[in-house]
């Protein structure tokens, strides 16, 4: 395996102390100053780059091996294998303060880009950026006659105004816009001839032909990057690399680019004027630079869409006819964006080129920039792309949701252009079981995105639908891996799991009884309506652990705390009200994932609490609920953390204060339904099948009766009654052997507490039931009024009382 | 453009406990810009800075890959089999994207598509809004490009190798500029590239 060797020399690497490194330093020095090329050069100088990119931490090499490499580097007879090397080395070096290299020592174009690569490593501190820029820049506009290798430096230019887009200035900008034109319109169309033969070259009887196209035709037009040719000339390369770098060039020349100044306005709009009057591009040719640009690259964009028509011979061309339509689009769009007047020339054929592509899920991926660019420019060409955004909110995410690349771009997509839905996101909310499908299959990559989207998705006439298609997202996994399953034809390769084997849910799956489940679970659009999927938990249990739907089960709790962050900002309290019943429900029915349960009791139990703290009185609007819920708890240890959450809000919110409604009576009933929960609590004796119940849930308990008693005072010598006895539980020995002596320490503790707090009825009331301006702060500086002084005098004084009693 | 490459090695599952994720290769193409720090080791913090931004991205691509082979039921990326003739299945290998927010780990919010390929990942750092069928279509040349070197073996030392792997990158990636580059073309360049590189 890669790991065993790699360590072993990665260790060796970093472990060379600094005087082998020395060294070893001396030993190039005097290969490099006798200029000895040969492979023993080679070969040190591969061990020195290695030595330096090997750790992190900085490697320091002499100045005399610095300087050589950066004079070697600059050297007319290196060849470019250690011009490379030296580049290299010097490169990962960086940043360094030490380097003197320039671009001014460099002999030709080749060595310019080496040397370039390595001053734009040094992280602009010393405006190295603009200063490569402008040398490049000299270099282009010095007039030779497309060559020696000009391709060099195109990529350097681009590179450097992605760095800096302040380093050329407005004329040069003009300049190469200029000399962009030349390249991309004016390459020869016919082939380049292969280097000058050896010994052996037969006299050339023949002119190489003209280039042709990716079927093989002869090329009709003029040359673009998808004409094929056995050898290319110099001037076609610098096509590919011009149309390369298009896009990015017109982002920063373009009118709201940080290389255009004010004054380019005037002449835009002449411009635009003239675009618009000159139907014919011949009439462009007066435009100026910038203009014709545009104007050309418009043209070489529609031949691009023109030629991806054709089919293919070589696997690698179909790839690129592919991704040069994604940029066509792309550089389509940013076209209109610059000058309106290319809308109306460019609808017609975009319009068209959606037709053809819309059925072809070989080039789905290219339906998101044209959505984007319909987006974009629909409406002031007044087009309906509402049959667009049909098309692909509707069938891509769950025709094609197993595609991992488009998944990430169609999400990407969505997110990106928000901006652009110009108000209306109803598309995006109505379709979110759609795009859920996206995040369901693809959960690691895409739950970063999720946690961005998700809030625009929500929204108050779906927000319960979502909060149950979110609960059960792993039992949409299950169901599309069943999808995938029955859709696809046996010669296909499979796109799911093919170890893992589960007959019984391909037949719940096909079984016309659970059909309407199934298809809820799997629509595409919001329906409005809930359906308790419970029957399908139970079918799908035997997918419950494979891989794909336990990463999905881990994305799921964070998503839902996005989720109640976004929709308590807007919910009404009926909202609220139903939200948290919800949360009562879906507690006991989720789909077993291992550690799923846990993981979404912890959340939906503390997002049952904020919406409580949210909405107070939702304890008294839903005490029937919660009583049911109390009553029904059969199994505690299961389901500790929601009945402890439970447990506190009632505690909490039942009083008068929170909810004029709440009356005594109701106070009485939630004190006999908890106290018999305790009750049956501490009785049950835990065995290997019953764990035990976790002390907290007896402690919340206790508080909450006594919170309760002291609002209801008649309740008082019930309680007391209880906790005494709770307190000598506590105490007998037996107690220790199923809980720990923590455990049960704190039980006692609690229950004294307790009991002291309740033989003064008022502090009680004071401390259980305090008003609302106990939560100012106030109330805890002051030496008068802080609680804690308070308890803490009441206790002192009830062991005082307590000591003056007998017994 | 193209922030950076990397290759990094892919761990098994069960060797995940033993060893780190290692970055064997990687190459930064134009540094944004260092923040002013007048401290006398300033490049030097910035290039460690660099370095373990480089490793935090491969440390991602790694789980990624790793979640992605699990979730699809494949053995894992190491452990399959290769024999030394055949090229290696490229159509088959684990791939995906990304999103970097920003400020983790870089400044600027980035895009990372990755390739699983034996036992190596390879992954390209883009800048946001990078056509990402292209930036696919270059990682996978870069595989095959390298694997037609036979960098790719176990057995072969990419480690020391790597002016090839520079090499291929001022043809094939220069400065970060993806090219549209088309079957014909790639093979052009590769003649080229291994006429000026004595074996």
């Amino acid at each position: 395996m890669f790991t065993t060797g790699a360590e072993s020399l990665l260790h060796q690497a970093r472990e060379i102390q600094d005087e082998e490194l020395e060294k070893f330093c001396s030993r190039i020095n005097k290969l490099l100053q006798k200029e000895d090329f040969g492979p023993d050069t080679v070969d040190s100088l591969q061990r020195l780059f290695f030595i330096v990119s090997a750790t992190k931490y900085n490697r320091r090499l002499e100045k005399t091996c610095v300087d050589l490499l950066q004079s070697t580097l600059c050297l007319p007879t290196c060849p470019e294998q250690l011009q490379v090397l030296c580049a290299a080395i010097l490169r990962e070096m960086s940043p360094s303060d030490s380097l003197t290299l320039s671009c001014d020592h460099t002999q030709n174009n080749r060595q310019l880009s080496l040397v370039a690569s390595v001053l734009l490593a040094q992280g602009d501190r010393r405006e190295e950026v603009r200063h490569v820029g402008q040398h490049v820049f000299k270099v282009l506009e010095s007039r030779q006659p497309e060559g020696p290798s000009l391709r060099h430096l195109l990529p350097v230019l681009s590179k450097v105004i992605s760095l800096a887009p302040s380093s050329l200035q407005e004329d040069q900008t003009t300049l190469f816009s200029k000399r962009l034109v030349d390249w991309l319109r004016y390459a020869s169309i016919q082939q380049g001839l292969p280097h000058a033969g050896g010994f052996f070259s037969t006299p050339r009887t023949r002119q190489p032909g003209p280039v042709t196209e990716v079927d093989g035709a002869v090329a009709t037009d003029f040359f673009t990057v998808l004409s094929t040719a056995q050898h290319f000339t110099e001037d076609q390369r610098l096509n590919v690399q011009a149309f390369s770098m298009l896009r990015a060039w017109l982002l920063h020349s373009g009118p709201e680019g940080p290389g255009t100044p004010d004054t380019d306005d005037k002449s835009e709009l002449e411009g635009s004027t003239l675009s618009v009057l000159s139907a014919a591009s011949t009439a462009s040719r007066l435009l100026p630079p910038r203009e014709r640009l545009r104007e050309v690259a418009f043209e070489y964009c529609q031949r691009l869409i023109e030629q991806s028509n054709r089919r293919a011979l070589r696997k690698g061309d179909a790839d690129l006819q592919k991704a040069c339509l994604v940029e066509a689009v792309l550089v389509l769009d940013e076209l209109c964006r610059q000058e309106p007047s290319f809308l109306y020339r460019t609808l017609s054929c975009l319009q068209a080129l959606h037709g053809r592509l819309r059925g072809d899920p070989a080039y789905v991926r290219a339906l998101l920039p044209l959505a984007r660019f319909f987006l974009n420019h629909g409406e002031a060409a007044a087009v309906d792309s509402e049959a667009i955004y049909q098309h692909l909110f509707t069938r891509i995410p769950s025709e094609l949701f197993h595609n991992p690349m488009l998944a990430f771009e169609f999400i990407q997509f969505c997110r990106d252009n928000l901006h652009l839905f110009s108000g209306n996101l109803s598309i995006l909310k109505l379709n979110f079981p759609n795009l859920f499908k996206l995040l369901a299959w693809n959960s690691p990559p895409l739950t970063s995105e999720f946690v961005g989207l998700l809030p625009v998705l929500v929204d108050a006439s779906t927000a319960v639908e979502m909060l149950h298609a979110l609960l059960d997202l792993p039992c949409l996994t299950a169901a599309l891996d069943l999808q995938l399953r029955s859709l696809s034809a046996p010669s296909e390769r499979p796109l799911w799991d093919t170890s893992l084997r589960i007959p019984s849910c391909m037949e719940a799956f096909r079984d016309p009884q659970f059909q309407g489940l199934f298809q809820h679970l799997l629509r595409t659009k919001a329906s409005g309506t809930s359906e308790r999927l419970t029957p399908l938990h139970q079918l799908l249990q035997p997918m419950a652990s494979c891989a794909r739907v336990v990463q999905c089960a881990e994305a799921v709790p964070i998503l839902l705390q996005v989720f109640f962050l976004a929709v308590t900002q807007f919910a009404d309290g009926a909202l609220i009200s139903h939200l948290a019943l919800l949360l009562l429900e879906r507690s006991d029915s989720l789909y077993q994932v291992p550690g799923y349960e846990a993981s979404m009791h912890r959340v939906l139990s503390s997002q049952f609490l904020a919406l409580c703290k949210l909405k107070p009185s939702l304890v008294v609007e839903l005490a029937k609920d919660l009583l049911e819920f109390v009553g029904s708890v059969s199994d505690v240890h299961r389901r500790a953390s929601m009945v402890t959450s439970v447990v506190w809000a009632i505690g909490e919110y039942l009083a008068v204060s929170y909810d004029r409604r709440c009356t005594a009576e109701q106070i009485n009933k939630f004190f006999e339904a908890l106290e018999a929960l305790l009750f049956e609590i501490t009785q049950c004796r835990p065995s290997a099948t019953l764990p035990k119940c976790p002390s907290q849930v007896i402690t919340v308990l206790m508080t909450t009766l006594t919170k309760l008693a002291s609002r209801s005072q008649d309740l008082i010598p019930r309680v007391s009654l209880f906790l005494s006895k709770m307190r000598t539980l506590a105490q007998r020995p037996a107690a220790s052997s199923v809980h720990s002596e923590e455990d049960t320490d704190a039980v006692h503790t609690r229950a004294t507490e307790l009991l002291n707090l309740l033989k003064m009825p008022s502090v009680a009331q004071f401390v259980f039931t305090p008003s609302r301006e106990v939560c100012n702060p106030r109330y805890h500086r002051d030496t008068n009024t802080a609680l804690p002084l308070a308890l803490c005098t009441v206790s002192r004084l009830v062991e005082k009382e307590a000591g003056l009693l007998p017994g | 453009m193209v922030y950076a490459f990397l290759i990094h090695t892919l761990r098994a599952p069960h060797a995940e406990d033993q060893g780190l994720c290692r970055v064997l290769y990687s190459c930064v193409f134009g540094a944004e810009k260092s923040p002013d720090d007048p401290r006398p080791h300033g490049a030097e913090r910035d290039r460690l800075l660099r370095k373990e931004q480089i490793l935090a991205v491969a440390r991602q691509v790694e789980s990624m890959c790793r979640l992605q082979q699990q979730a699809s039921g494949r053995p894992p990326v190491d452990l399959q089999p290769q024999s030394s003739d055949e090229p290696v299945p490229l159509h088959e290998a684990p791939h995906g994207a990304f999103r970097l927010a920003a400020g983790d780990p870089f400044r600027e919010p980035r895009t990372v598509v990755w390739l699983g390929v034996l036992s190596l990942g390879f992954a390209l750092i883009l800048d946001t809004h990078e056509n990402l069928l292209l930036a696919e279509g270059t990682l996978r040349l870069l595989a095959r490009l390298l694997d037609h070197l036979r960098l790719l073996a176990p057995s072969s030392s990419l480690l020391l190798r790597a002016d090839r792997i520079e090499g291929i990158l001022t043809r094939f990636l220069p400065h970060g500029q993806l090219l549209f580059l088309n079957d014909q073309f790639v093979q052009g360049l590769e003649k080229e590239f291994s006429a000026a590189w004595p074996r």
